[in-house]
């Protein structure tokens, strides 16, 4: 099971599994019970989406008892942006961003 | 839940995955920081800056250890000693998964809505990338050439 990138591409390649990474994102640590609640996936979708997730090593699991949970796990996104996104790039980056944000928060606000 | 579990797989043995997360001269290549103990259960350790002060800025006691596989320790700043409610736990767990090394890092006992529990996400994904790039290539992480706080940090 050793991820490489294809698969993590793959895997982001889909808005539902994006979708399942910000919830775990919002709460870190979920049972595919919680993950398919307020959802409009079937069990076996989430359940399948989860396995390809696990595979690209985006979602890492533990056991707690009997059940399983889910936790985002973002260290092979960090390889791809640390592959693309130099030292010098990294601050100006993170600035464009910022403002990208702040100008998208001030529209929701109006 | 405030807890959180990292993983990684690296080209490369149980032990140096172990030494290059005990060892302060692999540490400050790939983290940034100096992490000093040794390493014995009831020991303390200290995450240690690399300015010219040398200040702490993590600290905490080894709670288990079982090289190469198993550490445990727990987490706290050093203003924060005394205070349990601020204390949390780092376990890595480090196992051969065919070729390669898996490396779990689980970091939970957080307090939730914690300034520790917001800059983690931050933080263990950027070291554990940086671990991974520093045992593969040999070559720490240029980011680090960047961070204030590692001005003596080589960028081989």
């Amino acid at each position: 099971m050793v991820a490489d990138e294809d698969k993590v591409f793959k895997a982001l390649a889909d808005a539902s599994r994006r979708q399942l990474l910000d919830r775990l994102r919002r709460k870190n640590g979920q049972t595919l019970q919680e993950l398919c609640e307020g959802h409009d996936m079937s069990r076996q979708a989430v359940t399948k989406h989860l396995r390809l997730l696990e595979e690209a090593n985006l979602v890492a699991t533990t056991k707690r008892g009997r059940e399983k949970l889910h936790f985002l796990n973002p260290v092979p996104i960090n390889e791809i942006y640390t592959r693309w996104i130099g030292k010098f790039e990294q601050g100006r980056v993170q600035a464009l961003h910022n403002l990208k944000q702040a100008m998208q928060d001030k529209e929701k606000d109006q | 839940m405030s807890d959180f579990v990292y993983v990684t797989y690296i080209k490369a043995t149980p032990q140096k995955v172990w030494n290059a997360i005990t060892t302060p001269e692999f540490t400050r290549q790939y983290w940034g920081m100096a992490i000093v103990s040794d390493w014995k259960p009831g020991s303390k350790w200290d995450m240690v800056n690399l300015d010219a002060a040398g200040s702490v800025n993590m600290t905490g006691e080894v709670l288990e250890s079982d090289p190469p596989s198993r550490l445990m320790i727990s987490w706290v700043k050093p203003e924060n000693r005394a205070d349990k409610s601020e204390t949390s736990r780092v376990t890595f767990e480090i196992e051969m998964q065919g070729e390669m090394v898996r490396l779990n890092v689980i970091h939970d006992q957080l307090k939730p809505g914690s300034d520790m529990a917001r800059g983690i996400s931050n933080g263990w994904p950027r070291v554990l990338s940086g671990l991974k790039t520093f045992l593969e290539t040999g070559h720490a992480l240029a980011d680090w050439a960047n961070c204030k706080s590692a001005p003596q940090a080589k960028v081989a």
